[in-house]
Protein backbone atom coordinates (compact mmCIF):
# COMPACT_ATOMS: atom_id res chain seq x y z
CA UNK A 1 0.00 0.00 0.00
CA UNK A 2 1.48 3.31 -1.02
CA UNK A 3 2.00 5.97 1.58
CA UNK A 4 2.24 9.67 0.86
CA UNK A 5 5.83 10.59 0.00
CA UNK A 6 7.41 13.00 2.41
CA UNK A 7 10.08 15.63 1.83
CA UNK A 8 10.98 15.94 5.47
CA UNK A 9 14.64 15.15 6.09
CA UNK A 10 14.20 14.39 9.76
CA UNK A 11 10.87 12.66 10.20
CA UNK A 12 11.49 8.93 10.39
CA UNK A 13 9.16 6.57 8.57
CA UNK A 14 8.54 3.38 10.43
CA UNK A 15 7.66 0.27 8.49
CA UNK A 16 6.31 -2.64 10.49
CA UNK A 17 8.29 -5.15 8.43
CA UNK A 18 11.53 -3.34 9.23
CA UNK A 19 10.86 -3.43 12.96
CA UNK A 20 9.93 -7.09 12.92
CA UNK A 21 12.97 -8.08 10.89
CA UNK A 22 15.29 -6.09 13.10
CA UNK A 23 13.82 -7.77 16.16
CA UNK A 24 14.20 -11.21 14.61
CA UNK A 25 17.83 -10.54 13.77
CA UNK A 26 18.63 -9.42 17.28
CA UNK A 27 16.75 -12.41 18.64
CA UNK A 28 18.78 -14.83 16.51
CA UNK A 29 22.06 -13.34 17.63
CA UNK A 30 20.85 -13.43 21.18
CA UNK A 31 19.96 -17.11 20.91
CA UNK A 32 23.37 -17.95 19.46
CA UNK A 33 25.22 -16.08 22.18
CA UNK A 34 23.00 -17.52 24.89
CA UNK A 35 23.43 -21.06 23.61
CA UNK A 36 27.19 -20.80 23.41
CA UNK A 37 27.65 -19.10 26.73
CA UNK A 38 25.06 -21.31 28.33
CA UNK A 39 26.72 -24.46 27.18
CA UNK A 40 30.15 -23.30 28.27
CA UNK A 41 28.90 -22.23 31.69
CA UNK A 42 26.96 -25.47 32.18
CA UNK A 43 29.98 -27.59 31.36
CA UNK A 44 32.24 -25.43 33.50
CA UNK A 45 29.96 -25.72 36.51
CA UNK A 46 29.37 -29.46 36.19
CA UNK A 47 33.01 -30.02 35.42
CA UNK A 48 34.36 -28.52 38.61
CA UNK A 49 32.91 -31.35 40.61
CA UNK A 50 35.33 -33.94 39.32
CA UNK A 51 38.17 -31.45 38.81
CA UNK A 52 41.28 -31.49 40.95
CA UNK A 53 44.99 -31.11 40.58
CA UNK A 54 45.20 -34.87 40.66
CA UNK A 55 42.78 -35.10 37.76
CA UNK A 56 44.97 -32.92 35.61
CA UNK A 57 48.32 -34.36 36.49
CA UNK A 58 47.83 -38.12 36.67
CA UNK A 59 46.69 -40.64 34.11
CA UNK A 60 43.66 -42.84 34.66
CA UNK A 61 44.38 -46.28 36.07
CA UNK A 62 42.56 -48.98 37.98
CA UNK A 63 45.34 -50.74 39.87
CA UNK A 64 46.26 -50.56 42.74
CA UNK A 65 43.27 -48.25 43.21
CA UNK A 66 40.78 -46.48 40.96
CA UNK A 67 42.33 -43.20 39.87
CA UNK A 68 40.66 -40.69 37.62
CA UNK A 69 43.00 -38.47 35.63
CA UNK A 70 43.54 -37.19 32.13
CA UNK A 71 47.28 -36.69 31.91
CA UNK A 72 47.68 -39.68 29.62
CA UNK A 73 44.88 -38.45 27.41
CA UNK A 74 46.32 -34.95 27.20
CA UNK A 75 49.62 -36.41 26.10
CA UNK A 76 47.91 -38.67 23.57
CA UNK A 77 45.97 -35.75 22.13
CA UNK A 78 49.22 -33.81 21.85
CA UNK A 79 50.85 -36.67 20.01
CA UNK A 80 47.93 -36.89 17.62
CA UNK A 81 48.00 -33.18 16.88
CA UNK A 82 51.73 -33.06 16.26
CA UNK A 83 51.98 -36.20 14.13
CA UNK A 84 48.90 -35.37 12.09
CA UNK A 85 50.19 -31.90 11.33
CA UNK A 86 53.63 -33.19 10.42
CA UNK A 87 52.01 -35.45 7.85
CA UNK A 88 49.13 -33.34 6.60
CA UNK A 89 50.61 -29.84 6.43
CA UNK A 90 53.35 -30.41 3.85
CA UNK A 91 51.07 -32.60 1.74
CA UNK A 92 48.16 -30.18 1.99
CA UNK A 93 50.12 -27.00 1.38
CA UNK A 94 52.05 -28.67 -1.43
CA UNK A 95 48.86 -29.81 -3.10
CA UNK A 96 47.36 -26.35 -2.79
CA UNK A 97 50.43 -24.74 -4.34
CA UNK A 98 50.35 -27.23 -7.20
CA UNK A 99 46.64 -26.72 -7.86
CA UNK A 100 46.82 -22.93 -7.78
CA UNK A 101 50.20 -22.14 -9.31
CA UNK A 102 51.26 -25.00 -11.52
CA UNK A 103 48.36 -27.06 -12.74
CA UNK A 104 46.69 -26.01 -15.95
CA UNK A 105 43.18 -24.93 -14.98
CA UNK A 106 40.80 -27.30 -16.67
CA UNK A 107 39.00 -30.58 -16.29
CA UNK A 108 41.72 -32.32 -14.28
CA UNK A 109 41.96 -29.59 -11.65
CA UNK A 110 38.19 -29.44 -11.36
CA UNK A 111 38.07 -33.20 -10.76
CA UNK A 112 40.78 -32.96 -8.10
CA UNK A 113 39.01 -30.10 -6.38
CA UNK A 114 35.69 -31.91 -6.48
CA UNK A 115 37.28 -35.00 -4.96
CA UNK A 116 38.80 -32.89 -2.21
CA UNK A 117 35.44 -31.32 -1.43
CA UNK A 118 33.84 -34.74 -1.26
CA UNK A 119 36.50 -35.99 1.15
CA UNK A 120 35.54 -33.15 3.45
CA UNK A 121 31.95 -34.32 3.63
CA UNK A 122 32.53 -37.96 4.49
CA UNK A 123 31.37 -38.84 8.03
CA UNK A 124 34.28 -39.33 10.36
CA UNK A 125 33.24 -42.79 11.48
CA UNK A 126 33.80 -44.01 7.96
CA UNK A 127 37.34 -42.68 8.15
CA UNK A 128 37.67 -44.63 11.38
CA UNK A 129 36.49 -47.80 9.73
CA UNK A 130 38.76 -47.30 6.74
CA UNK A 131 41.75 -46.39 8.85
CA UNK A 132 41.40 -49.29 11.23
CA UNK A 133 41.39 -51.86 8.45
CA UNK A 134 43.73 -50.23 5.94
CA UNK A 135 46.49 -49.28 8.34
CA UNK A 136 46.19 -52.57 10.19
CA UNK A 137 47.15 -54.25 6.94
CA UNK A 138 50.24 -52.06 6.77
CA UNK A 139 51.39 -51.99 10.37
CA UNK A 140 49.84 -55.21 11.66
CA UNK A 141 49.03 -53.39 14.89
CA UNK A 142 45.46 -53.21 16.04
CA UNK A 143 45.46 -49.76 17.53
CA UNK A 144 48.16 -47.12 17.56
CA UNK A 145 48.60 -43.37 17.73
CA UNK A 146 50.25 -43.48 14.32
CA UNK A 147 47.21 -45.15 12.80
CA UNK A 148 45.02 -42.52 14.40
CA UNK A 149 47.22 -39.70 13.14
CA UNK A 150 47.30 -41.06 9.60
CA UNK A 151 43.53 -41.36 9.57
CA UNK A 152 43.17 -37.83 10.90
CA UNK A 153 45.59 -36.58 8.25
CA UNK A 154 43.26 -37.72 5.52
CA UNK A 155 40.42 -36.01 7.34
CA UNK A 156 42.08 -32.61 7.70
CA UNK A 157 43.73 -32.63 4.29
CA UNK A 158 40.73 -31.10 2.47
CA UNK A 159 40.54 -28.25 4.96
CA UNK A 160 44.22 -27.46 4.66
CA UNK A 161 44.16 -27.67 0.87
CA UNK A 162 41.06 -25.53 0.46
CA UNK A 163 42.04 -22.83 2.96
CA UNK A 164 45.60 -22.65 1.64
CA UNK A 165 44.28 -22.35 -1.92
CA UNK A 166 42.06 -19.46 -0.92
CA UNK A 167 44.98 -17.81 0.85
CA UNK A 168 47.25 -18.15 -2.17
CA UNK A 169 44.58 -16.71 -4.42
CA UNK A 170 44.50 -13.52 -2.35
CA UNK A 171 48.11 -12.75 -3.23
CA UNK A 172 47.97 -10.05 -5.92
CA UNK A 173 49.17 -11.03 -9.37
CA UNK A 174 51.38 -7.94 -9.29
CA UNK A 175 53.74 -9.54 -6.78
CA UNK A 176 54.32 -12.54 -9.01
CA UNK A 177 54.76 -10.38 -12.10
CA UNK A 178 57.21 -8.16 -10.28
CA UNK A 179 59.34 -11.09 -9.21
CA UNK A 180 59.27 -12.86 -12.55
CA UNK A 181 60.02 -9.57 -14.27
CA UNK A 182 63.26 -9.47 -12.29
CA UNK A 183 64.25 -12.88 -13.62
CA UNK A 184 63.22 -14.98 -10.62
CA UNK A 185 62.37 -18.61 -11.40
CA UNK A 186 58.82 -19.67 -10.63
CA UNK A 187 59.41 -21.77 -7.52
CA UNK A 188 61.69 -19.08 -6.12
CA UNK A 189 58.91 -16.57 -6.61
CA UNK A 190 56.43 -18.80 -4.81
CA UNK A 191 58.81 -19.53 -1.97
CA UNK A 192 60.03 -15.97 -1.37
CA UNK A 193 57.09 -13.77 -2.31
CA UNK A 194 53.81 -15.64 -2.65
CA UNK A 195 53.92 -17.94 0.36
CA UNK A 196 55.22 -15.34 2.83
CA UNK A 197 52.41 -13.04 1.72
CA UNK A 198 49.72 -15.51 2.62
CA UNK A 199 51.35 -17.22 5.57
CA UNK A 200 48.66 -16.10 7.97
CA UNK A 201 46.03 -17.73 5.78
CA UNK A 202 48.03 -20.94 5.76
CA UNK A 203 48.46 -20.80 9.52
CA UNK A 204 44.72 -20.31 9.88
CA UNK A 205 44.15 -23.52 7.95
CA UNK A 206 46.54 -25.32 10.27
CA UNK A 207 44.82 -23.95 13.36
CA UNK A 208 41.41 -24.94 12.01
CA UNK A 209 42.78 -28.42 11.54
CA UNK A 210 44.05 -28.55 15.10
CA UNK A 211 40.54 -27.80 16.23
CA UNK A 212 39.22 -30.68 14.16
CA UNK A 213 41.90 -33.05 15.42
CA UNK A 214 41.28 -32.23 19.07
CA UNK A 215 37.56 -32.60 18.59
CA UNK A 216 37.55 -35.84 16.68
CA UNK A 217 36.26 -38.93 18.41
CA UNK A 218 34.58 -41.40 16.07
CA UNK A 219 37.59 -41.79 13.81
CA UNK A 220 39.89 -42.35 16.76
CA UNK A 221 38.03 -45.03 18.66
CA UNK A 222 38.79 -47.65 16.02
CA UNK A 223 42.25 -46.46 15.13
CA UNK A 224 44.06 -45.01 18.10
CA UNK A 225 42.23 -46.94 20.75
CA UNK A 226 41.31 -46.15 24.30
CA UNK A 227 44.39 -46.66 26.48
CA UNK A 228 44.76 -43.97 29.09
CA UNK A 229 48.28 -44.54 30.35
CA UNK A 230 51.15 -42.14 29.81
CA UNK A 231 53.50 -44.90 28.80
CA UNK A 232 56.77 -42.94 28.69
CA UNK A 233 59.38 -44.55 30.90
CA UNK A 234 62.49 -43.84 28.89
CA UNK A 235 63.71 -41.54 26.16
CA UNK A 236 63.08 -44.19 23.54
CA UNK A 237 59.48 -44.44 24.61
CA UNK A 238 58.86 -40.92 23.34
CA UNK A 239 59.08 -42.31 19.82
CA UNK A 240 58.01 -45.81 20.62
CA UNK A 241 54.74 -44.56 22.05
CA UNK A 242 53.68 -43.73 18.51
CA UNK A 243 53.05 -47.38 17.79
CA UNK A 244 51.08 -47.92 20.98
CA UNK A 245 47.45 -47.48 21.70
CA UNK A 246 46.43 -44.08 23.00
CA UNK A 247 43.06 -42.69 23.91
CA UNK A 248 42.56 -39.00 23.23
CA UNK A 249 40.62 -36.62 25.45
CA UNK A 250 37.47 -37.04 23.39
CA UNK A 251 37.65 -40.82 23.51
CA UNK A 252 38.16 -40.75 27.27
CA UNK A 253 35.17 -38.45 27.63
CA UNK A 254 33.12 -40.95 25.67
CA UNK A 255 34.17 -43.75 28.00
CA UNK A 256 33.33 -41.88 31.19
CA UNK A 257 29.98 -40.80 29.79
CA UNK A 258 29.19 -44.31 28.61
CA UNK A 259 29.87 -45.83 32.02
CA UNK A 260 27.73 -43.11 33.53
CA UNK A 261 26.69 -43.00 37.19
CA UNK A 262 29.53 -41.92 39.44
CA UNK A 263 31.84 -41.42 36.51
CA UNK A 264 29.61 -38.87 34.73
CA UNK A 265 31.22 -36.01 36.61
CA UNK A 266 34.57 -36.99 35.16
CA UNK A 267 33.05 -36.81 31.69
CA UNK A 268 32.24 -33.18 32.36
CA UNK A 269 35.66 -32.51 33.79
CA UNK A 270 37.22 -33.94 30.65
CA UNK A 271 34.86 -31.77 28.61
CA UNK A 272 36.05 -28.74 30.54
CA UNK A 273 39.67 -29.60 29.82
CA UNK A 274 38.79 -29.91 26.13
CA UNK A 275 37.02 -26.56 26.08
CA UNK A 276 39.96 -24.81 27.70
CA UNK A 277 42.34 -26.51 25.25
CA UNK A 278 40.34 -25.33 22.26
CA UNK A 279 40.12 -21.84 23.70
CA UNK A 280 43.89 -21.70 24.18
CA UNK A 281 44.47 -22.95 20.64
CA UNK A 282 42.19 -20.30 19.16
CA UNK A 283 43.81 -17.53 21.16
CA UNK A 284 47.27 -18.67 20.06
CA UNK A 285 46.07 -18.71 16.47
CA UNK A 286 44.79 -15.15 16.68
CA UNK A 287 48.00 -13.98 18.33
CA UNK A 288 50.21 -15.57 15.70
CA UNK A 289 48.18 -14.14 12.83
CA UNK A 290 48.17 -10.71 14.47
CA UNK A 291 51.91 -10.68 15.03
CA UNK A 292 52.64 -11.73 11.48
CA UNK A 293 50.36 -9.08 10.06
CA UNK A 294 52.00 -6.42 12.20
CA UNK A 295 55.43 -7.46 11.04
CA UNK A 296 54.44 -7.07 7.41
CA UNK A 297 52.80 -3.68 7.53
CA UNK A 298 55.37 -1.84 9.64
CA UNK B 1 62.69 -19.28 -43.93
CA UNK B 2 63.74 -15.81 -42.98
CA UNK B 3 67.10 -14.43 -44.04
CA UNK B 4 69.75 -13.57 -41.56
CA UNK B 5 68.99 -10.21 -40.07
CA UNK B 6 71.98 -8.05 -39.26
CA UNK B 7 70.72 -5.23 -37.11
CA UNK B 8 72.49 -1.93 -37.08
CA UNK B 9 74.80 -1.24 -34.15
CA UNK B 10 72.56 1.43 -32.68
CA UNK B 11 69.63 -0.97 -32.45
CA UNK B 12 69.21 -2.75 -29.14
CA UNK B 13 66.05 -4.72 -29.86
CA UNK B 14 65.13 -5.62 -33.39
CA UNK B 15 61.74 -7.17 -34.09
CA UNK B 16 60.52 -8.48 -37.43
CA UNK B 17 57.26 -10.01 -38.64
CA UNK B 18 55.87 -10.25 -35.16
CA UNK B 19 52.42 -11.84 -34.96
CA UNK B 20 50.71 -12.62 -31.67
CA UNK B 21 47.52 -14.55 -31.02
CA UNK B 22 45.53 -14.75 -27.81
CA UNK B 23 43.62 -17.88 -28.73
CA UNK B 24 41.71 -16.91 -31.86
CA UNK B 25 42.30 -13.20 -31.41
CA UNK B 26 45.03 -11.85 -33.71
CA UNK B 27 46.35 -9.22 -31.35
CA UNK B 28 49.57 -8.18 -33.10
CA UNK B 29 49.81 -8.09 -36.87
CA UNK B 30 53.15 -8.19 -38.59
CA UNK B 31 55.05 -5.74 -36.43
CA UNK B 32 58.45 -4.55 -37.56
CA UNK B 33 60.20 -2.28 -35.12
CA UNK B 34 63.71 -1.30 -34.06
CA UNK B 35 64.31 -0.03 -30.57
CA UNK B 36 67.42 2.12 -30.49
CA UNK B 37 70.11 1.86 -27.85
CA UNK B 38 70.14 4.46 -25.09
CA UNK B 39 67.08 6.17 -26.43
CA UNK B 40 63.53 6.37 -25.16
CA UNK B 41 60.98 4.84 -27.51
CA UNK B 42 57.33 5.51 -26.78
CA UNK B 43 54.43 3.33 -27.92
CA UNK B 44 51.19 5.24 -28.26
CA UNK B 45 47.73 4.35 -29.45
CA UNK B 46 44.13 3.94 -28.25
CA UNK B 47 43.10 1.30 -25.69
CA UNK B 48 43.33 -2.24 -26.94
CA UNK B 49 45.66 -1.44 -29.81
CA UNK B 50 48.28 -3.93 -28.74
CA UNK B 51 51.01 -1.64 -27.42
CA UNK B 52 51.16 -3.26 -23.98
CA UNK B 53 50.97 -6.69 -25.56
CA UNK B 54 53.91 -5.85 -27.77
CA UNK B 55 55.88 -4.45 -24.85
CA UNK B 56 55.32 -7.60 -22.82
CA UNK B 57 56.50 -9.81 -25.62
CA UNK B 58 59.88 -8.04 -25.51
CA UNK B 59 60.77 -9.72 -22.21
CA UNK B 60 58.64 -12.78 -22.76
CA UNK B 61 56.16 -11.88 -20.03
CA UNK B 62 53.50 -13.14 -22.42
CA UNK B 63 54.85 -16.63 -21.73
CA UNK B 64 52.81 -16.44 -18.53
CA UNK B 65 49.56 -16.02 -20.46
CA UNK B 66 47.98 -19.33 -21.34
CA UNK B 67 46.83 -19.64 -24.94
CA UNK B 68 49.27 -17.05 -26.26
CA UNK B 69 51.13 -17.76 -29.48
CA UNK B 70 53.92 -15.60 -30.86
CA UNK B 71 55.73 -15.81 -34.17
CA UNK B 72 58.41 -13.62 -35.61
CA UNK B 73 61.89 -12.58 -34.62
CA UNK B 74 62.97 -10.74 -31.55
CA UNK B 75 66.67 -10.00 -31.52
CA UNK B 76 68.42 -8.60 -28.47
CA UNK B 77 71.85 -7.50 -29.68
CA UNK B 78 71.38 -9.87 -32.58
CA UNK B 79 70.31 -12.88 -30.50
CA UNK B 80 66.84 -14.39 -30.84
CA UNK B 81 65.21 -14.27 -27.41
CA UNK B 82 62.54 -16.82 -28.33
CA UNK B 83 65.02 -19.45 -29.43
CA UNK B 84 65.00 -22.87 -27.77
CA UNK B 85 67.23 -23.02 -24.77
CA UNK B 86 67.05 -19.35 -23.89
CA UNK B 87 67.13 -18.85 -20.13
CA UNK B 88 64.17 -16.56 -19.49
CA UNK B 89 65.49 -15.72 -16.03
CA UNK B 90 68.64 -14.21 -17.53
CA UNK B 91 66.59 -12.55 -20.25
CA UNK B 92 64.37 -10.84 -17.73
CA UNK B 93 67.38 -9.68 -15.80
CA UNK B 94 68.70 -8.01 -18.94
CA UNK B 95 65.32 -6.64 -19.95
CA UNK B 96 63.57 -5.27 -16.87
CA UNK B 97 59.99 -4.14 -16.45
CA UNK B 98 58.09 -1.52 -14.52
CA UNK B 99 54.35 -2.02 -14.33
CA UNK B 100 51.40 0.31 -14.48
CA UNK B 101 50.35 -0.23 -10.91
CA UNK B 102 53.33 0.03 -8.54
CA UNK B 103 53.87 -3.46 -7.14
CA UNK B 104 56.51 -3.41 -4.44
CA UNK B 105 56.71 -6.65 -2.48
CA UNK B 106 55.30 -6.67 1.05
CA UNK B 107 58.81 -6.44 2.46
CA UNK B 108 61.17 -3.73 3.60
CA UNK B 109 62.47 -1.24 1.04
CA UNK B 110 65.90 -2.79 1.36
CA UNK B 111 64.62 -6.31 0.71
CA UNK B 112 62.65 -5.09 -2.29
CA UNK B 113 65.71 -3.67 -3.99
CA UNK B 114 67.92 -6.56 -2.88
CA UNK B 115 65.44 -9.14 -4.15
CA UNK B 116 66.69 -9.18 -7.75
CA UNK B 117 70.41 -9.34 -6.92
CA UNK B 118 69.73 -12.09 -4.39
CA UNK B 119 67.85 -14.10 -6.99
CA UNK B 120 70.88 -13.89 -9.25
CA UNK B 121 73.28 -15.09 -6.61
CA UNK B 122 74.61 -12.05 -4.80
CA UNK B 123 74.80 -12.85 -1.10
CA UNK B 124 77.45 -10.60 0.38
CA UNK B 125 75.87 -7.97 2.62
CA UNK B 126 78.46 -5.38 1.64
CA UNK B 127 77.71 -5.85 -2.04
CA UNK B 128 73.97 -5.78 -1.47
CA UNK B 129 74.22 -2.62 0.62
CA UNK B 130 76.10 -0.93 -2.17
CA UNK B 131 73.70 -2.10 -4.86
CA UNK B 132 70.68 -0.98 -2.85
CA UNK B 133 72.13 2.47 -2.30
CA UNK B 134 73.19 2.93 -5.91
CA UNK B 135 69.84 1.75 -7.23
CA UNK B 136 67.90 4.05 -4.95
CA UNK B 137 70.11 6.96 -6.00
CA UNK B 138 69.68 5.99 -9.64
CA UNK B 139 65.92 6.05 -9.18
CA UNK B 140 66.04 9.47 -7.51
CA UNK B 141 64.44 8.23 -4.33
CA UNK B 142 67.38 7.60 -2.01
CA UNK B 143 67.17 10.84 -0.05
CA UNK B 144 63.53 10.24 0.73
CA UNK B 145 63.95 6.73 2.06
CA UNK B 146 67.53 6.45 3.31
CA UNK B 147 66.44 6.62 6.94
CA UNK B 148 63.75 3.98 6.63
CA UNK B 149 65.28 1.28 4.49
CA UNK B 150 64.02 -1.42 6.80
CA UNK B 151 60.48 -0.19 6.93
CA UNK B 152 57.89 -1.78 4.69
CA UNK B 153 57.80 -0.53 1.13
CA UNK B 154 54.02 -0.48 1.35
CA UNK B 155 54.18 2.47 3.72
CA UNK B 156 55.31 4.79 0.92
CA UNK B 157 53.20 6.98 -1.32
CA UNK B 158 52.27 5.81 -4.82
CA UNK B 159 54.91 7.91 -6.54
CA UNK B 160 57.60 6.73 -4.15
CA UNK B 161 56.51 3.12 -4.57
CA UNK B 162 56.85 3.41 -8.32
CA UNK B 163 60.34 4.82 -7.97
CA UNK B 164 61.15 1.92 -5.64
CA UNK B 165 59.97 -0.39 -8.41
CA UNK B 166 62.26 1.42 -10.84
CA UNK B 167 65.14 1.10 -8.37
CA UNK B 168 64.31 -2.58 -8.01
CA UNK B 169 64.45 -3.00 -11.76
CA UNK B 170 67.80 -1.26 -12.15
CA UNK B 171 69.31 -3.15 -9.21
CA UNK B 172 69.88 -6.16 -11.47
CA UNK B 173 71.76 -3.98 -13.96
CA UNK B 174 69.53 -4.47 -16.96
CA UNK B 175 70.28 -3.23 -20.45
CA UNK B 176 66.70 -2.41 -21.32
CA UNK B 177 63.90 -1.07 -19.14
CA UNK B 178 60.34 -1.62 -20.31
CA UNK B 179 57.71 0.61 -18.75
CA UNK B 180 54.03 -0.14 -19.11
CA UNK B 181 52.15 3.13 -18.48
CA UNK B 182 54.32 3.78 -15.43
CA UNK B 183 52.71 7.04 -14.42
CA UNK B 184 49.06 6.52 -15.31
CA UNK B 185 48.20 5.58 -11.73
CA UNK B 186 50.11 8.52 -10.22
CA UNK B 187 49.43 12.15 -9.42
CA UNK B 188 50.90 14.92 -11.62
CA UNK B 189 53.76 15.77 -9.27
CA UNK B 190 54.97 12.16 -9.06
CA UNK B 191 54.51 11.86 -12.80
CA UNK B 192 56.80 14.79 -13.39
CA UNK B 193 59.43 13.40 -11.06
CA UNK B 194 59.42 10.11 -12.88
CA UNK B 195 59.59 11.78 -16.29
CA UNK B 196 62.67 13.68 -15.12
CA UNK B 197 64.09 10.38 -13.94
CA UNK B 198 63.56 8.79 -17.33
CA UNK B 199 65.77 11.35 -18.97
CA UNK B 200 68.67 10.34 -16.76
CA UNK B 201 67.86 6.63 -17.15
CA UNK B 202 68.44 6.69 -20.87
CA UNK B 203 72.08 7.53 -20.34
CA UNK B 204 72.67 4.03 -19.02
CA UNK B 205 69.73 2.02 -20.30
CA UNK B 206 67.53 1.63 -23.34
CA UNK B 207 63.98 2.57 -22.44
CA UNK B 208 60.69 1.59 -24.05
CA UNK B 209 57.55 3.07 -22.61
CA UNK B 210 53.88 2.50 -23.29
CA UNK B 211 51.81 5.58 -22.69
CA UNK B 212 48.34 6.71 -23.58
CA UNK B 213 49.31 10.26 -22.69
CA UNK B 214 50.55 11.84 -25.91
CA UNK B 215 51.93 14.88 -24.16
CA UNK B 216 54.11 12.58 -22.09
CA UNK B 217 55.38 10.96 -25.27
CA UNK B 218 56.33 14.33 -26.73
CA UNK B 219 57.97 15.39 -23.47
CA UNK B 220 60.28 12.49 -22.95
CA UNK B 221 60.68 10.19 -25.92
CA UNK B 222 63.17 10.24 -28.78
CA UNK B 223 61.21 7.87 -31.00
CA UNK B 224 57.50 7.14 -31.10
CA UNK B 225 55.58 4.22 -32.57
CA UNK B 226 51.85 4.52 -33.16
CA UNK B 227 49.83 1.33 -32.78
CA UNK B 228 46.29 0.81 -34.01
CA UNK B 229 44.21 -2.38 -33.76
CA UNK B 230 47.27 -4.61 -33.55
CA UNK B 231 49.20 -2.91 -36.32
CA UNK B 232 52.18 -0.65 -36.01
CA UNK B 233 51.05 2.20 -38.22
CA UNK B 234 53.94 4.60 -38.04
CA UNK B 235 57.32 4.85 -36.39
CA UNK B 236 59.51 7.90 -36.49
CA UNK B 237 61.55 10.27 -34.35
CA UNK B 238 59.06 11.84 -31.96
CA UNK B 239 59.40 15.36 -33.29
CA UNK B 240 58.67 14.16 -36.82
CA UNK B 241 55.75 11.92 -35.93
CA UNK B 242 53.90 14.61 -34.07
CA UNK B 243 54.56 17.52 -36.42
CA UNK B 244 54.63 15.79 -39.83
CA UNK B 245 52.84 12.45 -39.53
CA UNK B 246 52.92 10.43 -42.73
CA UNK B 247 49.87 8.23 -42.22
CA UNK B 248 46.41 9.78 -42.01
CA UNK B 249 45.45 7.51 -39.15
CA UNK B 250 48.37 8.84 -37.13
CA UNK B 251 47.30 12.38 -37.87
CA UNK B 252 43.74 11.63 -36.80
CA UNK B 253 44.87 10.13 -33.55
CA UNK B 254 47.28 12.82 -32.51
CA UNK B 255 44.85 15.58 -33.35
CA UNK B 256 42.32 13.92 -31.13
CA UNK B 257 39.81 12.82 -33.69
CA UNK B 258 39.58 9.49 -31.95
CA UNK B 259 41.07 7.65 -28.99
Amino acid sequence: MAKAVTNSLTKKRRRVSDIVLKALIFLSSGIVVALTLGMIIYIAVKGTEGMSLNFLTTPAFSYPYENYGVLGNIINTLYLVVITLIIATPVGVGAAIYLTEYAKQGRLTRIIEFTTETLAGIPSIIYGLFGSVFFYNIFKVNYSLLTGALTLSIMVLPTIIRTTQEAIKTVPMGYREGAIGLGAPKWHTIRTVVLPSCIDGILTSVILSIGRIVGESAALIFTAGIAAEVGINSLGDIFGKVMNQGGSLTVQLYQYAQRGGAEMKYAFSTALVLLVTVLIINICAKLVAYRIRKKRSV
Amino acid sequence: MSDIIVPQSDVKLCTRNVNLYYGENHALKDINLDIKTNKITAFIGPSGCGKSTYLKSLNRMNDLVPDCKITGQFLLDGEDIYADGVDTNVLRRRIGMVFQKPNPFPMSIYDNIAYGPRVHGIKSKAKLDRIVEESLIGAAVFDEVKDRLHKSALSLSGGQQQRICIARAIAVQPEVILMDEPTSALDPVSTLKIEELMNTLKEKYTVAIVTHNMQQATRISDYTAFFLVGEMVEYAPTEELFSRPVDKRTEDYITGRFG
